[in-house]
């Protein structure tokens, strides 16, 4: 009987946490793909043999979801998608190793000097998020560098309740917070005392759940959980990404050395059409081509 | 006889031979890892002066100092040690005063359990129960923290230091407690009188074992502590340990200065394991050297 009744309530414990696992899980589910239909794949018709692709980490969902469609559709075709940075991805590109090397930013003069063509296919604009309940409903661009650098640490001074400002900030191998701290904060210090979390998704939930939380994440990612003050007077929005009105934001490109051919050139030519947009949009980034 | 004699040993080898030839390359290899981490930190501690050992850490303007994660790493270990290791007393010696308790028992059952649990639940669950009760409590921070990751890693390591400590010093009550009744001692005062001072090894790898989960647990700093490369001066301050840092900088660009920063900190996680170790069995050897009689009798 004892045993039993450990027993019970060992399993009590362990329900109690998968449900906390579930609704946590239900929470991050907003966004799913939708499964493509097989006619878009066409131009991969007879194709066969290996495409291997490397670099930035924001590219990976939408390499993954386009190359998943492909390969079930065309057991012929092998396609290998690694992470690494945008680093990586040019030097890797220029040296030949990998037919499609991912960058999160323009091409340095050096990486240039490999002969690298630059293949743009998305947009990622990156919006400050704060807490929903929270009244402050717009920012310029010097509150948000004061905000950062620490010396603005209540909401009170920016039209909000008496609350301590809790920073989020992203770790230094994100493209996003390249682009905030680029774009936004000018190359403004962050202040040491700014709480890192590792990704979009981590970010979102510790805003979501901190009334007195400021961050910043991809557009794409934001929804009701959180709110997106506006910028300087701007909405941070994908139309405004699209016509250049909201700065902070990059473009993801794929680049090859040389002009691509073959399975590349299919590859790529299909990632920028209108039939891979859904995979893009599924990321959370905007289809370049959507804005054409 | 002499047939026997030439036998045996020959035979005998066999066993000892397999287990050198094991051992061997395991050893090999360790002194390769260690070769390749040195190899591949050193040049990071010879460039750019000293300014991985700086106590600042902001790469856009160049600074990659890992001092903050070095002392976060330990302050954090240190303190999980604090919490749990006393209470990880308590609970063994409640077990071992009461072995038919109904209470032992299920203290024995919750901590075979806990041993199983991955530390990511143990993380989420922190983030979703205990992050926002410490918000709400201490309205200055933001809930991430030193305090909410001490708490969830004591939790962590206190199943892995209730075991060591129940499973030796059971062993030992078992044979002294005959001995031990017969001089008209109770189970207590066998207890604190003869099996403790008996066993400082059971203590020093429950400790060493506690300390080396702390120190090396990656996913709890990550999840709780909130990263922030900054020397913590109070509980509710963020703090980024070395584990976490490596978490969080892996996916750099190969060659940069922060991703060099990894090899310098893994190298610093490697060295302070070890050195923990290496000082553990020097203290326990002194001891031995000290007390040869408890020590063999404790552990005979």
């Amino acid at each position: 009987m004892i045993l039993r009744s450990s027993h019970i309530i060992s399993l009590g414990l362990c329900l109690s946490l998968c449900s906390t696992f579930i609704t946590s899980c239900q929470q991050q589910q907003s966004t799913t793909s939708s499964s493509e239909g097989k006619a878009e794949l066409g131009t991969f018709e007879g194709q066969s043999g290996s495409i291997n692709i490397a670099g930035g980490t924001a590219h990976i969902p939408v390499m993954q979801k386009a190359a998943k469609a492909i390969m079930a559709s065309h057991p012929d075709i092998q396609i290998t998608i690694a992470g690494g940075g945008s680093g990586v991805g040019a030097q890797q590109a220029g040296k030949g190793l990998v037919d499609i090397g991912n960058t999160g930013r323009p091409l340095k003069e050096k990486e240039l000097a490999l002969g690298l063509v630059s293949h743009p296919f998305a947009i990622d604009g990156v919006a400050i998020i704060i807490h929903p309940d929270n009244p402050v409903g717009e920012l310029s661009s010097q509150q948000v560098a004061s905000i950062y650098a620490g010396t603005t640490t209540n909401w009170k001074d920016l039209g909000g309740a008496d609350q301590a400002i809790h920073l989020f900030t992203r770790d230094e191998a994100s493209g996003t917070r390249s682009v905030f701290v680029k774009k936004l904060l000018k190359q403004g210090t962050v202040a040491q005392h700014a709480n890192v979390t590792a990704s979009n998704g981590a970010m979102k939930t510790a805003i979501a759940g901190d009334p007195g939380a400021i961050g910043y994440c991809s557009i794409g990612y934001i929804n009701e959980m959180v709110k997106a003050p506006k910028l300087d007077g701007i909405e941070p929005s994908n139309a405004n990404c699209v016509s250049g009105e909201y700065p902070v934001m990059r473009k993801l490109y794929m680049n090859t050395k040389g002009n691509p051919e073959g399975l590349a050139k299919t590859f790529i030519d299909f990632i920028c059409s209108k039939e891979a947009s859904t995979y893009i949009e599924a990321s959370g980034y905007i289809p370049l081509h959507a804005g054409n | 006889m002499q047939e026997t004699d030439s036998i045996l040993p020959a035979a005998s080898r066999i066993p000892h031979l397999c287990l050198l030839g094991l051992v061997i390359p395991v050893f090999v290899l360790i002194a390769l890892l260690f070769g390749f981490l040195f190899w591949f930190s050193l040049p990071v501690f010879y460039s750019g002066g000293n300014s991985i050992f700086s106590g600042e850490w902001q790469p856009e303007q160049g600074h990659f100092g890992i001092i903050p994660m070095i002392k976060g790493s330990m302050l954090l270990a240190v303190l999980t040690l604090c919490l749990s290791f006393p209470a990880a007393v308590g609970i063994s010696g409640f077990c071992l005063l009461h072995p038919k308790h109904r209470i032992t028992s299920l203290v024995h059952g919750m901590v075979r359990f806990m041993t199983g649990i991955p530390t990511v639940v143990y993380g989420l669950a922190a983030l979703m129960l205990l992050v926002p009760l410490l918000r709400t409590w201490f309205t200055q921070s933001s809930g991430f923290g030193l305090l909410a990751c001490l708490l969830a890693l004591s939790l962590l390591t206190l199943p892995v230091m209730i075991m060591i400590l129940e499973n030796q010093l059971r062993e030992s009550l078992n044979q002294h407690q005959l001995t031990g009744t017969s001089l008209g001692m109770s189970r207590s005062e066998i207890l604190t009188h003869i099996i403790i001072p008996c066993a400082p090894q059971a203590f020093a790898s429950a400790i060493v074992l506690g300390f080396g989960r702390a120190v090396g647990d990656t996913m709890l700093p990550l999840m709780l502590a909130g990263n922030a490369p900054q020397n913590p001066e109070s509980l509710f301050d963020s703090i980024r340990t070395l584990t976490a840092h490596i978490g969080l900088v892996l996916s750099t660009e190969h060659g940069s200065a922060t991703y060099n920063s990894l090899f310098a900190s893994g190298f610093m996680l490697l060295a302070i394991s070890v050195s923990l170790t290496v000082i553990t069995r020097k203290l326990e050897r002194s001891y031995q050297r000290r007390h040869p009689q408890a020590s063999s009798s404790a552990q005979p």
